[in-house]
């Protein structure tokens, strides 16, 4: 057979590309359950991490496995999840505000009077109840996301979980760290009923003293403002439900 | 098949395929293939050592599945053939860290998909595997993974450690040195200072290895 010839060539090529198809099809559809699972886990404990309620070591010493322990402290500590409307309105339930987490990029891209986004409740063992907000944003390569933890009062940030696609590893991926996440704990998010949420400032300890401010990481400016846009902007988003449970 | 004794598994010849790239054939430093990513994943130690894993994997694989389809492809359309092997375990490797180390997959981001792009890759495809049998490409292409790795983890242990000062993330330079007037270097964990990197290790290979140099 001629390998040099046309027709070989077109049905190598045809082929060829079937085959592959066919393999990563095959693959993909085998691997989906197994990924969605550590996509849902990967959630749950970032949920729970930002009020302190998730143990990394814990989690994978547990011997019925990582998921299955993330799972159980989920169903135990989170108590009521749903979604708020613009006017602070609760418009779904758990299983939604679970959903539009996977797809927040289009929650927020929504114009901002038919937004709907959702919030988590949670009570630890001691009975204290923290309401987590999920926001979503842009870094310097690619979208920065997290989760708002506030305490009771609504103003208090009682933690914070910030995760990135692809920032800039030991510059703007900083984010991630205990250190910078850690600044966040204690701050205030209104000034006398005004919402003003939490900024970045330049240089360490520039922030010192100042209850709407946390220290920007060197070399990652533009991440920082990132981050900082996102806690502002998405957290008025739901200044309309905070304002309405604070007056209840 | 022309061999009329079979040859040994790990004869010498085999051998030196497997061990010539970490030193007088290196990948990076000497035939200067996959700088991008060696800038790219090298700011911290862990996420460099998981970068030479998967394009190990990636880059034996795509020999040995070449080398076994070499005396069918059409030679017009070989790169394209290879381009498609290589995309398809790259997607492969990309989905199998995100099932079972899916904590992993995150750190190595958008770095697995750009092995596909890696030089080293088609480089050894159009070297070596084109013209090999399927047993010798695939030590080739581990013997250049582990060449290609070595780099980046020398790179990536100095980058963090005088960029952070860190190693695997744990601190390691003493807080009484930050005291004295030490401070981390940050230009270390931008890319410039990667490349300039490389270029020092190219220059200290080449002073102790003097066949390397060109006339």
């Amino acid at each position: 057979m001629n390998k040099q010839s046309n027709t070989y060539t077109i049905f190598y090529a045809i082929i060829m590309v079937v085959i592959v198809a066919a393999v990563l099809a095959v693959v993909a559809a085998w691997l989906k359950p197994i990924q969605q699972v550590n996509i849902d886990t990967e959630k749950k404990s970032a949920i729970l991490g930002s009020v302190s309620l998730y143990n990394a070591e814990e989690a994978s010493n547990d011997p019925a496995g990582k998921d299955a322990y993330v799972d159980k402290a989920y169903k135990e500590f989170i108590v009521d999840a749903f979604l708020v409307n613009s006017k602070g309105e609760r418009v779904g339930d758990a299983t939604a505000a679970f959903t539009v987490l996977g797809e927040l990029k289009v929650a927020y891209a929504a114009e901002a009077s038919k937004r709907e986004l959702p919030v988590f409740i949670s009570k630890d063992k001691a009975g204290k109840v923290n309401y987590i907000f999920p926001v979503y944003g842009k870094g310097l390569w690619g979208p920065v996301w997290g989760y708002i933890a506030l305490g009771g009062d609504l103003n208090t940030i009682s933690g914070v979980v910030l995760d990135h696609k692809g920032e800039t590893p030991g510059l703007g991926a900083e984010i991630t760290a205990p250190e910078f996440e850690g600044q966040y704990i204690g701050k205030k998010i209104f000034n006398n009923e005004e919402f003003v949420g939490v900024v970045v400032t330049k240089g360490a300890g520039s922030s010192e003293g100042n209850d709407h401010a946390v220290d920007a990481i060197t070399g990652g400016t533009i991440t920082c403002r990132g981050v900082q846009n996102m806690v502002v902007g998405c957290m008025s988003d739901y200044v309309p439900f905070i304002k309405k449970t604070q007056l209840k | 098949m022309s061999n009329k004794e079979k040859e040994p598994f790990f004869s010498a010849k085999n051998m030196k395929l497997l061990t010539s790239p970490f030193g007088a054939n290196n990948p990076v430093t000497v035939q200067i293939l996959g700088i991008c990513s060696a800038l790219a994943v090298t700011a911290k130690l862990k996420p460099a050592l998981v970068m030479s894993l998967s394009v190990m994997v990636v880059c034996a694989f795509a020999n040995l599945i070449l080398s076994l389809m070499r005396n069918t492809i059409p030679s017009r359309i070989r790169i394209i053939v290879q381009l498609v092997v290589v995309a398809a375990l790259v997607i492969l490797v990309d989905q199998f860290l995100k099932a079972f180390v899916y904590d992993v997959s995150k750190q190595l981001s958008v770095f697995v998909g750009l092995i596909i792009t890696n030089c080293i890759i088609m480089g050894r495809l159009e070297a070596f595997a084109l013209n090999n049998k399927p047993w010798p490409s695939f030590l080739d292409g581990i013997g250049n993974g582990i060449g290609y790795g070595i780099i980046l983890v020398v790179l990536g242990f100095f980058r963090e450690l005088l960029g952070a000062g860190t190693i695997w993330g744990y601190k390691v330079i003493p807080e009484a040195v930050y005291d004295f007037g030490y401070e981390n270097n940050g230009l270390m964990l931008l890319p410039p200072m990667a490349l300039i990197s490389v270029g020092i290790i190219i220059w200290i290979h080449r002073s102790r290895d003097k066949s390397l140099i060109e006339k």
